[in-house]
């Protein structure tokens, strides 16, 4: 009985009787739910156009930031750094493309999902071959990013947002909506939705399928260096990030491998769910650490209901 | 030539069916075996003990059953550190609660709680298949490891969640502890993973494998050939499951001496399934083959520079080391997608029409 109490009566109180504090939990579950978006938009792109499973993009998350970084320690003005990173990310598609993936086109899923791996542990390692294993600070300041933070009083409470956290949703709003017209106003964007619905179809009609998997990796390259300087900015850059990187899989599941649309949704919530239940269930019943698990679990219980998750395609089997 | 087949006649279906129908292949294995068994033990130092042969016997055993799992019945799982979390956790409760039990049965019992845990968590696979499924048994991965530190009675009540393995003795002789002599140790891993290999490849070979070998192959199909799918799949979960909860008990009873519940991890999860992917997908022996490279591997790049007389410091050898792996993984993939079993494969094709080349 007591135990039901604290389960189902206690965490529900505490939230009616502090909404200032809900508020707060509510604004950072949303916060981080933006970046795990991107990151599974990141996925998305990528699975659409080529049903790769892009193990990498955690890492590309990290490299991208470590560039950055290292760029601007070298006395490069800030700007011209992100300049310069968007073009190694670029030589990174390209070679990621010509090396990696052309050979194997045409393997088995998973030996492709293999790669990716190979991959990760590529730039993982040679990650901290250029740049050092330790962690350094986002330049956050030198990119025009503001730090502080407003205070509001709703219910004569107390709720703080910091200007890096408004920033970095205002940006992902911006990115996403650009990436979503120019996937479906621009030539080449419709290019890409063309080879995500029929590979030989698309082929057919003269997409060049190397230029497009090129052009993919690219756009996840900006969304990890996007990624990168955000979460980079609130916990400092190193190859510790690529936890999150494991944070957009369930969101993936929940939403859906090739829905855009999904991934957006399933981050938000994900990232609302998982602080929820962190802070209110978590800390309280389960001693706290929660969130390294939660985000899988919510999504092993939607699969069990909805295999192909909430916006996936409709997995239709034919022997 | 060496390789040569012919006058060797099949007469009977046993014979047909044998486990060697070949004569070359079974004393090729006796060879393999005769240097597990006798040649290894008496040249080899502590510390290649320690650092390769066992690590690579439990790595293999590992990696065995993650492919009954996925190159046998189509499952893919990225769990797996935390199944071998599950086999050595059991195995420490298990000696903790019964100090009297032989420290083989205990190993052998062990996996009978990870593979439970296995079924538990291998019951999704019946609605969700390809990649959501590897992402559902991620869930398994970082759930089961929280437990592993969170729940402190699984560690005795040791703060930092780790597990100590005390002095084992059998027979009058110590197995297991800082004391136990690790020609002992490597004996008795290299029994336990001789006995399971045979099983595996007895049951691969049979119904039961055939069973598996058709859901991977179309599951649909195969339900309308009257195979239950219920079964075939959770019974793959359960034996995948047994096979690496008893490697996970061997690797910290027999050879680690000691483990921290992040030593399960993810990145051992997937040094598992590059063992599998790289010896071969479907494969018993490619197995043994990938232990082996991943396990030389980071030995040979770390005296290589030494041989030739290069200086290069201890961090940035762990930083090419990780590098290394992840080129070869590529590299591998791109020549051979079907792993060093079918490279071997080719190489003895070539070597039964040898010094002729068709």
């Amino acid at each position: 009985m007591e135990f039901l109490k604290k389960l189902f009566v206690d965490p529900f109180v505490e939230m009616v009787s502090y909404p200032d504090f809900l508020m707060q939990v509510l604004w950072e579950g949303l916060v981080s739910g933006v970046l795990y978006s991107l990151i599974a938009l990141g996925f998305v792109l990528i699975f659409r156009s080529s049903r790769i499973f892009n193990f990498a993009q955690g890492i590309m998350v990290v490299f991208a930031a470590l560039t950055l970084v290292g760029f601007h320690a070298m006395g490069i003005p800030a700007w011209v750094s992100v300049i310069f990173t968007l073009g190694v990310m670029a030589l990174l598609a390209i070679t990621i493309e010509r090396v990696v993936l052309r050979p194997l086109v045409g393997q088995p899923d998973i030996i492709l999902f293999m790669a990716t791996i190979g991959i990760t542990l590529f730039l993982i390692g040679g990650g901290e071959l250029i740049f050092g294993g330790e962690t350094k600070r986002m330049i956050t300041s030198d990119l025009g990013i503001p730090t502080g933070s407003v205070d509001f009083e709703p219910f004569g409470g107390l709720l703080i947002l910091q200007h890096l956290d408004i920033t970095s949703v205002a940006a992902a709003v911006v990115l996403v909506t650009g990436l979503l017209i120019f996937l479906n106003k621009t030539r080449m964007g419709r290019a890409i939705r063309a080879l995500g619905d029929d590979h030989q179809a698309a082929l057919s009609v003269g997409i060049s399928l190397r230029t497009v998997w090129v052009l993919v990796w690219f756009i996840a390259g900006v969304i990890a260096l996007m990624t990168g300087i955000f979460w980079g900015a609130r916990a400092g850059v190193s190859f510790a990030l690529e936890v999150i990187a494991y944070k957009a899989l369930p969101v993936l599941m929940l939403g859906g491998l090739e829905s855009i649309t999904g991934a957006i949704v399933g981050g938000l919530a994900i990232g609302l769910l998982e602080k929820l239940f962190e802070i209110y269930w978590g800390q309280p019943l389960l001693g706290g650490g929660t969130e390294t698990w939660f985000a899988f679990v919510l999504a092993l219980i939607v699969l069990l209901f909805r295999p192909q998750g909430l916006f996936g395609e409709k997995i239709i089997e034919r022997v | 030539m060496f390789y040569n087949t012919a006058g060797q006649f099949k007469t009977s279906y046993t014979k047909d069916q044998s486990l060697f129908p070949v004569k070359q292949d079974a004393i090729l294995l006796g060879v393999v075996l005769l240097c597990a068994w006798i040649i290894f033990p008496m040249t080899a130092s502590e510390f290649t003990f320690k650092t390769m042969l066992m690590p690579v016997l439990c790595y293999s055993l590992a990696a065995l059953g993650l492919n009954v799992l996925t190159g046998f019945a189509g499952q893919l799982s990225l769990g797996t550190a935390a199944f071998m979390g599950v086999g050595a956790f059991a195995c420490y409760k298990l000696i903790t609660i019964f100090p009297e039990m032989n420290i083989i049965v205990a190993i052998l019992l062990s996996g009978v709680f990870s593979s439970a845990v296995g079924v538990a968590f291998g019951l999704p696979s019946l609605r969700i298949k390809g990649f959501y499924l590897a992402i559902a048994t991620l869930a398994a991965q970082f759930f089961l490891v929280w437990l592993f530190e969170k729940w402190h009675w699984l560690s005795n009540h040791n703060p930092s969640g780790a597990i100590e393995v005390p002095n084992i003795d059998m027979f009058g002789i110590t197995v297991a502890g800082p004391n136990a002599a690790p020609v002992t140790q490597y004996y008795l891993i290299l029994a336990i993973v001789t006995l399971i290999t045979i099983v595996t490849i007895n049951l691969t070979r049979g119904n039961q494998g055939r069973i598996w070998k058709a859901t991977r192959d179309m599951d649909i199909a195969a339900e309308l050939i009257g195979i239950n799918l219920l079964k075939s799949k959770l019974t793959a979960f359960a034996v995948s499951s047994y096979i690496v909860g008893v490697a996970g008990a061997l690797f910290v009873f027999l050879n680690l001496g000691a483990a921290e519940p992040n030593f399960f991890d993810i990145p051992l999860s997937f040094k598992i399934l590059f063992i599998a992917i790289i010896g071969g997908l479907g494969s018993v022996m490619g197995n043994f083959m990938g232990a082996i490279l991943i396990v030389a591997l980071p030995v040979v790049i770390k005296f290589l520079p030494d041989a030739i007389g290069l200086e290069i410091n201890p961090a940035t050898v762990e930083h090419l080391n990780i590098m290394t792996v992840g080129a070869l993984i590529i590299f591998f993939l791109i020549i051979e997608p079907h792993g060093l079993a079918r490279l071997w494969q080719l190489i003895r094709e070539k070597l039964i029409i040898w010094p002729f080349p068709h």
